[in-house]
């Protein structure tokens, strides 16, 4: 399959001016894929939303180039550039109705009468909105401006579409509703989406490919499994999901394979980027659903069992290794297995070879 | 026990009343009496010395269009006064427009300042607003009188060779007027535009409006209601104004206000005076029946 870069940013930065000056993004360098659903995943102020207003052309960077299928973007005003936004809190124009708010776009870009009511039909449609066509914005609830925006923002037919965390003032089970929605309309228009947001379930579940960001940076870029089962690094394993982080020292390299040592003075072959090379210390993250109960004998580290939390599908055992880290061991409950366990009872933590990830300092 | 209710009812709408009173003393002596007495001066014959007879006459009324010539006693519109009402509601259309003109740049560069300025900017606006109306028009004369600043400045340069005479023009009127009205304009649009949610400008720019499309089809009908209230504001008192028009036009180019003046100082025609108020009246809530009616009907039309 013959790939094609949508969006490429290159040491795209941006300061704001101020005492001290505050450096919105570092050096962002990634490229985005055509036809791709691409998240941007941070928590707040990790300059997400300032790398999607860059690429939207609302804001102008500090240094760095921005191209668009090897067309550069910084050259255009936000008029101009064949992108379009979904905004947080959807920006739907009060004064117009739903169908006029969708037809805004096209009958900017001066298409024919004919062409602008065929294509507000056809979003309408799209999104499910037909019956609403002549509402005011003000009079329809959350769910529906949501896909008023979305429509709006899809009609002029963009080559990108921007989402600024489109989902965050929805409720729970609308916001699950909306997160298939999305992932259909994007199989479907085969429009390069990016997604902002901060909720790590809604990036593995939706996401093509990942960018994790902090304090501006841009921690790892990687298909959900990767980012979700190979972090390169502590923020990355932090941020997704709930991670064991263990002390360690590496002491050979086997081809791909890392071998390590753990506190408890027991071997464990591990995995790592590529960048990983230099022996010595280093933290290994290991999912709580990656590692098992053992005895004590029969674990690659001990400890004594505290709290065991019940949690309908699975059960976490929170454990007290004897090199002072905790650990958490999750283990799905099966109708079989008896609670074999005792909270205070000496324990030992067993996990497989190329489980445990290494790394980066 | 009925009997009861009803007099604790009828207490209640007492001390309601009682409560009204003050407002209702206030609102009958100070705008529908004066109101009533002009309006029945207005039908009264005047008096050699100014005041009015009580001798009931129809001739105020009568003068305020028309006018008997003092030769052959024909019938004939009266020119002069009719001059006059064109002159002031051009004078006072051409004054809201401008302030409309230069007053939405004022408050939308404003209302887009950074928060801790934006009162500062006001602040400017509404300083010489303080200042006496009188004081505010005689530094306009300064600028525009023939030995004033603007002259002065251009026969420096050498622009002109002589002073232009601006003063005691319509020109001068309008000046004044402007200057004097902008900030009732600035204030009920800044109102506005500071409500006004950016990111649909943002949402529009997005949407490939150009800058002037962003202000046509997004900025300017959500900032109708105050376009709408400025221009109002505007436009009422520029139509009833006495000092601007006096101090700028030097009594050569009269607006209504100076004529009713006339009428009731060297003029001692009360009742013509009292007539041509209520005449001004009715212009202006004529005007404002149009431009309500005009910017109603204005609504975005359903697609």
């Amino acid at each position: 399959m013959c790939v094609t870069v949508a969006i490429s940013a290159r040491k795209l930065r941006k300061v704001y001016p101020g005492q001290p000056p505050v450096v919105a993004l570092e050096e962002a360098t990634i490229d985005i894929l055509e036809n791709e659903f691409f998240t941007l995943l941070g928590p707040s102020g990790c300059g997400k939303t300032t790398l999607l207003r860059l690429i939207a052309g609302f804001e102008h960077p500090t240094e760095g180039t921005l191209t668009m299928h090897g067309e550069d973007l910084l050259a255009l005003p936000p008029h101009k550039r064949p992108v379009n936004t979904v905004f947080q809190n959807y920006a739907l124009f009060p004064h117009l109705t739903v169908a006029q708010n969708i037809a805004f776009g096209l009958e900017m870009l001066g298409k024919s009468r004919a062409e602008i009511t065929r294509t507000v039909d056809e979003m309408m449609e799209l999104v499910k909105m037909t019956q609403m066509a002549d509402r005011q914005t003000g009079q329809i609830s959350g769910g529906q401006q949501q896909r008023v925006a979305l429509a709006r923002a899809l009609a002029p037919k963009p080559k990108v579409l921007l989402l600024d965390e489109p989902l965050s003032a929805l409720d729970f089970k609308l916001r699950k509703d909306m997160q298939l929605e999305l992932k259909r309309l994007q199989t479907e228009t085969g429009i390069t989406f990016i997604f902002v947001t901060h909720d790590q379930e809604e990036a593995l579940a939706m996401s093509d490919r990942i960018a994790v960001m902090s304090a501006g940076t841009i921690r790892q870029v990687g298909g959900p499994r990767d980012i979700y089962d190979q972090p390169a690094e502590r923020f990355v394993a932090d941020f997704i999901g709930d991670t064991n982080f263990l002390p360690a020292e590496i002491t050979a390299f086997e081809g791909d394979s890392i071998q390590t040592r753990l506190s408890s003075g027991k071997t464990v072959k591990a995995r790592g980027h590529a960048d990983v090379k230099q022996k010595g210390k280093v933290t290994l993250a290991i999912r709580p659903e990656h590692a098992s109960l053992a005895s004590e004998d029969e674990g690659l580290l001990a400890g004594t069992l505290g709290e065991i939390v019940y949690f309908g599908t699975d059960t976490h055992y929170h454990i007290a290794l004897d090199d002072g880290t905790g650990f958490v061991v999750r283990r799905q409950n099966q109708p079989e297995i008896k609670a074999a366990y005792a909270s205070g009872q000496r324990i030992g933590v067993r996990f497989g070879d190329d489980v445990a990830q290494v790394l980066r300092d | 026990m009925a009997d009861l209710a009803q007099a604790t009812q009828q207490r209640a709408a007492r001390t309601r009343w009682l409560l009204l009173a003050p407002a209702l003393v206030i609102l009958l002596i100070a705008a529908s009496g004066p109101l009533l007495i002009t309006l029945v001066y207005s039908f009264l014959t005047p008096g050699d010395y100014g005041g009015v007879e009580w001798q009931f006459s129809v001739d105020a009324w009568f003068n305020v269009v028309m006018q008997r010539d003092i030769f052959d006693d024909t019938l004939g519109f009266s020119d002069a006064h009719l001059s006059i009402f064109a002159r002031s509601v051009k004078l006072s259309l051409m004054t809201t427009v401008l302030c409309l003109f230069f007053g939405f740049p004022t408050a939308y560069f404003i209302a887009t300042r950074p928060k801790k300025q934006r009162d500062l900017w006001m602040l400017l606006i509404i300083i010489p607003f303080w200042t006496n109306l009188l004081i505010r028009t005689f530094a306009v004369v300064e600028l525009v009188r023939n030995e004033g600043t603007v002259n002065t400045l251009l026969l420096w340069l050498g622009v002109i060779d002589a002073p232009i005479q601006m003063l005691y023009t319509e020109f001068s009127i309008l000046v004044g007027m402007v200057y004097v009205y902008l900030p009732l304009m600035v204030l009920p649009l800044y109102a506005a535009m500071e409500r006004l949610d950016f990111s649909l400008v943002e949402a529009a720019y997005d949407l490939y409006a150009t800058r002037f499309q962003v202000l046509r089809r997004v900025i300017v009908p959500l900032v109708k209601p105050g376009v709408v209230a400025g221009s109002i504001l505007v436009f009422v008192p520029s139509l009833g104004a006495y000092v601007t028009p006096r101090v700028m036009g030097g009594g050569n180019q009269l607006m209504i206000g100076n004529l009713i003046e006339l009428q009731f100082g060297q003029g001692r025609n009360w009742p013509l005076g009292a007539a041509l108020s209520i005449t001004l009246l009715g212009i202006v809530m004529l005007a404002l029946l149009l431009y309500v009616r005009a910017a109603g009907s204005e609504e975005p039309h359903r697609g």
